[in-house]
């Protein structure tokens, strides 16, 4: 007999969280990858902005530490995700072409550490903007691209590799004749970096053509946006459209336009790791609606 | 003849109205000159980085780059421009609101670009 993710997870709550740290040998996950046009539950793992490379104690001192902590707390789920989402700003920004390439690279050796067979990437300003994505192809392929998983229709979108913040007329067009294959119902989830809609502008939280995006994706109303960059959750509506942001893995930002500037918030030795974390999403066999279940860097 | 001096009294008068129209409508060109003030960007930092107007009065500020591509974005004004290097951008606007309001970089510019922003204040 296998029980399903939700089953085991009612089960670790009735039994507490003895059973759902020691019960992952008895548990079938939702289902492996391959099944890419059955409608069926399962969920996957969003992280966010490891920004790895960044140096700042005051904000983050464990700051080669935090990323490694995040991997072995996915790694430690109870039933584990059918695929792992990075939603850009794998690395933390530098001039120099050499440098970049090596954050890169210690990046992937990395989260080769995770024991999820699919991980998926895509790239944040931080990575991409001052080489127009070139080191991160490099690494990780295409920074837009589409994919299908049991009855749902991902697309990543990319609004950094042009530092200008356009997503560009090329890649628009891309993204319209993907959707135009898609039924009128069907279930879509678009990953991104920025923010398509004009979240906070005056910080930098928008993309410039974000706008003729989110005109495109209305045509599939059952679809949902999760996105980075912001560094915090947050949650909009535009039409029936849903725009998840998450939390970082290297350090939190105030609220759009809380004060002056997106200043990073200080670490907190009382309360380490506050601010941080990753996310849960978990897709039902019907509707376009997910449930996301957000999880700290230690004692997920 | 009566008819004619009345027309040309009349005409005389038109002429003059005219004239002060003309004269006039070269102080209202006059006062409408926007005025232009010079902002230079360099990495991560506009000079100057507060810049005070008056509601109503036109502005063209000339965007300058000492170092890379920037861009200046005002978007309580719905205004922006590239900034390129080696040229002098020029961005015309009238403030219509009141109010202290971020203009920033909305070009990636590098580790410090989060923090290239100024005020624009309006009295």
């Amino acid at each position: 007999m296998t029980i399903d993710r939700r089953q085991f997870l009612q089960l670790a709550a009735l039994g507490g969280g003895a059973v759902f740290a020691s019960s992952l040998a008895g548990c079938a996950s939702a289902g492996g990858a391959g099944m890419a046009g059955k409608d069926e539950d399962f969920y996957f793992v969003q992280l966010s902005d490891t920004h790895w490379g960044f140096q700042g104690p005051a904000v983050n001192p464990d700051a080669r530490g935090t990323l490694p902590k995040a991997i072995a707390a996915v790694n430690a789920l109870a039933v584990p995700p059918d695929f792992v989402m990075f939603t850009g700003d794998l690395t933390h920004t530098t001039d120099n072409p050499v440098e970049r390439r090596k954050r890169l690279a210690e990046f992937r050796d990395i989260v080769a550490g995770l024991k999820v067979k699919t991980v998926r990437f895509m790239p944040g300003e931080h990575d991409a903007s001052l080489d127009h994505g070139k080191a991160f192809t490099e690494f990780f392929g295409d920074t837009h691209y589409a994919f299908d998983h049991k009855g749902v229709h991902f697309v990543v979108v990319d609004n950094v590799s042009d530092p200008a913040a356009r997503i560009g007329d090329e890649q628009l067009a891309w993204l319209a004749d993907d959707l135009a294959k898609q039924p009128a119902d069907a279930r879509i989830v678009v990953f991104t970096h920025r923010p398509l809609f004009d979240l906070a502008p005056q910080w930098d939280w928008a993309t410039r053509d974000g706008a003729r995006a989110i005109e495109i994706l209305m045509t599939r109303p059952n679809t949902t946006v999760f996105y980075g960059h912001i560094h915090q959750e947050n949650h909009r509506m535009t039409g029936p459209i849903a725009h998840h942001s998450a939390k970082s893995l290297m350090f939190p930002l105030p609220a759009p336009m809380s004060q002056p500037n997106r200043t990073p918030i200080p670490w907190d030795a009382a309360q380490p790791y506050r601010g941080l974390g990753f996310r849960e999403v978990e897709a039902e066999d019907r509707g376009a609606k997910y449930q996301i279940n957000e999880l700290p860097v230690v004692g997920a | 003849m009566r008819q004619d001096r009345r027309t040309a009294i009349a005409s005389l008068v038109g002429l003059a109205g005219l004239t002060a129209l003309a004269m006039g409508g070269a102080s209202v060109l006059a006062q409408a000159k926007p005025r232009v003030i010079k902002v230079s960007a360099r990495r991560f930092t506009y000079s100057p980085s507060v810049i005070e107007l008056k509601r109503g009065e036109p502005v063209v500020l000339e965007l300058t780059t000492e170092d890379v591509f920037m861009g200046f974005n005002l978007p309580d004004f719905n205004v922006r421009s590239d900034i390129v290097p080696g040229k002098t951008s020029t961005l015309a606007f009238t403030p219509g609101k009141s109010g202290t309001f971020i203009f920033l970089c909305d070009v990636f510019c590098g580790d410090g670009h989060e923090t290239m922003s100024g005020k624009i204040v309006v009295s």
